[in-house]
């Protein structure tokens, strides 16, 4: 791969790696023919940003026609490159990324003002696909807002807030944070704002819900939206099922993908048709937030049953799916292979640690459909990593 | 001002007697070498000069020339002593330090010579204060016999454009290479860190180079601990002139003007890490 980025887009390509570094520790590269990707997951695996770059974006953009590649480098390595974003504008003319698979290195050239030349060479690792599996068209709520809105909006809620509620009718949506069942009652501060649909440029809403995410996450995107001016794009359904949100250009798409806390697990939702208006859900229940597993809607049928295994193992030490057919018909949208998920039956009064992590995810890797028959060994796939919830009996 | 109320007998005791209306015009270059807590003060007729060592492989030397001060009176040929530089400082700051503009500290610094502590009248806004600190032996500086005669190659650079990669110096690296070639690179500043290395070339004939005269190709690794401190000099001065001589040895000699538009000069020594040709 060898492209040049140059003028005003090297700051844009700096501000993505920024915002994409307030997911995950690694960057996923993936140059194809159609553009650029540039990745990053968290550890949880529960939030998910990409960047892709359109070839037009660069001023010159050639890619070998070898087998596709893909590689990771450490965040921060990238960030070094692109330090001091105030000057970037001024003193940065142009930018060279080039990739020396013999060495194993990517090779970041800035052509400075002055004649001075900046080269950094970054070591990679390679690395395993990643990709979420997302249709934003199958979302039921839509929205769109010019990034200062949101800005706004999350100005008012802390640094330190880790989760925010957002909650939807048919004319106004409500962002507020959402306190822990376990905080104490006496310290606890609620803040809620309420946006009328008309400060959005676009509200469509079929489905009343609220969903919680984390705040932290959304901010790097926030942060790039802002810069760029780019109008920000929120899809959302029922709670569980996660949120993406985007900004979009000619030569540039954003994709956020964060989950979010589901429902109480008794609330059971037997239909896969996204466009169904799922019902009402039941007003914050602090007391049943249970987070179950994605499921992994899969074309093929697995292993057969609930598992009976007892605390959750990591899908990469396990050999063989665990599905539950019913539960399979979950969120057909979301599938990857070589998952394994569970529903879990949590007793609603929640004892013990609670399970407040969100669940990660709905990845898929991308490897052809005839390899999804196989019980090959999770290798170097990206699966779901299943948080260490409780494990009791699914349905 | 107060500090003129001192009787003229009382001067006769001093060995030493220099004072500054503006005591940042000490205290900020005194700051761009102050990587160490001693520095060894050596005063001459021409000027104060103050230097300050680290583990016998680098030498940062400020020179504040006899002009600068409003008076400079010395009785001996040469007086030397060494104190707290740190303390110094804190001393030289004692006002607060904060740059109002019109304001600012009068400083009138008095030496009695061996065995007397550096006696500092500071005063501002009417308010005097007066500083005592112990000085000991001076230490003989490092004579790192960096001559002229012997110098490889000499690039003289405007700060500016050396202030941006100083700072963002990959810290992680143990090294900084310097690389000086009448060929590309011409000047190159490497890193090797934990991501990877890190290259910056300066063009001969960018226009930042007021100066480029390398005879010979060198390459010449210091340690990146000896030389991160030489940042402060580097985002007080105008210019930097880098030189290398055929052992590998580095002179950076920093122009730095001072509030009053006079100019002082800083330079640091440092021994190469290794020879790598």
């Amino acid at each position: 791969m060898d492209c040049v980025v140059t003028g005003g887009n090297v700051k844009v390509l700096a501000k993505a790696i920024h915002s994409l570094s307030r997911i995950g520790d690694e960057l996923y590269v993936e140059p194809q023919e159609d553009g650029l990707p540039l990745r990053s997951v968290n550890s949880s695996r529960s939030a998910y940003a990409c960047f892709l770059f359109a070839p037009l974006f660069f001023s010159r953009y050639t890619i070998t026609s070898e087998e596709a590649f893909r590689c990771k480098i450490a965040i921060k390595s990238v960030q070094a490159v692109f330090r001091s974003l105030a000057s970037l504008e001024k003193t940065v003319e142009k930018c060279h990324i080039e990739l020396d698979r013999k060495k194993n290195r990517i090779t970041f050239t800035l052509y400075c003002k002055h004649g001075l030349l900046k080269t950094h060479n970054l070591s990679f690792q390679d690395s395993e696909s990643l990709q979420a599996v997302f249709d934003k068209d199958s979302y039921a709520n839509v929205f769109r807002a010019q990034p200062r809105l949101l800005v706004d909006t999350v100005v008012h809620f802390p640094p330190s807030l880790e989760e925010v509620t957002v909650a939807v009718s048919d004319d106004r949506m409500w962002f507020r944070n959402h306190v822990d069942d376990e905080a104490e009652l006496s310290k606890a501060m609620l803040t809620e704002l309420c946006l009328a649909s008309d400060e959005f440029d676009h509200f469509a809403v079929r489905a009343h819900s609220s969903v919680t995410f984390c705040l932290k996450e959304l901010r790097g995107l926030l942060v790039f939206a802002e810069s760029t001016g780019l109008p920000i794009s929120m899809y959302f359904d029922e709670p569980g099922s996660p949120v993406v949100l985007s900004v979009t250009d000619s030569v540039l798409e954003g994709n956020f993908v964060l989950a979010t806390l589901s429902d109480d697990p008794n609330h059971r939702k037997n239909n896969t048709r996204r466009a169904h208006t799922p019902p009402p859900p039941p007003p914050d229940d602090f007391m049943n937030d249970d987070i179950d597993s994605y499921l992994i809607a899969m074309d093929t049928s697995m292993a057969p049953g609930p598992s009976a295994t007892g605390p959750p193992t990591p899908p990469l030490a396990e050999p063989t799916y665990s599905k539950q057919p019913v539960a399979a018909s979950h969120r057909t949208r979301i599938h990857s292979e070589e998952e394994e998920e569970e529903e879990e039956d949590e007793p609603a009064d929640s004892d013990g640690p609670p399970n407040k992590k969100f669940c990660s995810l709905f990845f898929g890797s991308v490897l052809p459909p005839s390899s999804q028959m196989s019980t090959q060994p999770v290798k170097s796939q990206v699966v779901l990593a299943s948080d260490s919830e409780d494990d009791t009996q699914a349905e | 001002m107060p500090l003129s109320t001192q009787s003229q007998a009382d001067d006769e005791q001093y060995v030493l007697v220099a004072s500054l209306d503006n005591a940042r015009n000490l205290s900020n270059i005194l700051k761009a070498i102050t990587f160490k807590d001693h520095a060894i003060f050596n005063a001459t007729p021409n000027g104060l000069k103050v230097t300050v060592e680290d583990s016998k492989c680098l030498q940062a030397n400020a020179f504040i020339q006899a002009e600068i001060f409003q008076e400079f009176t010395i009785k001996e040929d040469l007086v030397g002593f060494q104190v707290n530089l740190t303390v110094l400082l804190d001393c030289l700051n004692i006002f607060g330090g904060s740059s109002v503009p019109g304001v600012s500290t009068a400083l009138r610094m008095c030496y009695g010579g061996y065995g007397f502590p550096l006696t500092l009248f500071l005063e501002e806004g009417g308010v005097v204060t007066v500083c005592k600190i112990n000085t000991q032996e001076p230490d003989e500086p490092i004579d790192f016999e960096f001559c002229s005669t012997n110098v490889t190659n000499k690039v003289i650079l405007q700060s500016e454009s050396l202030k941006e990669p100083f700072s963002e110096l990959d810290m992680t690296s143990e090294v900084l290479q310097i690389t000086m070639s009448p060929s590309q690179p011409y000047f190159r500043l490497s890193t090797f860190g934990n991501s990877g290395n890190a290259h910056y070339d300066y063009p001969k004939d960018s226009d930042m180079m007021e100066l480029f005269q390398c005879t010979k190709t060198q390459t010449n690794r210091y340690k990146m601990s000896l030389l991160k401190p030489s940042t402060k000099a580097l985002a007080l001065s105008c210019k930097v002139s880098v030189r290398t001589d055929s052992r590998g040895f580095l002179s950076l000699q920093y122009l730095v003007r001072n509030d009053d538009g006079q100019i002082c000069f800083v330079e640091y020594y440092c021994c190469p890490d290794e020879e790598v040709e």
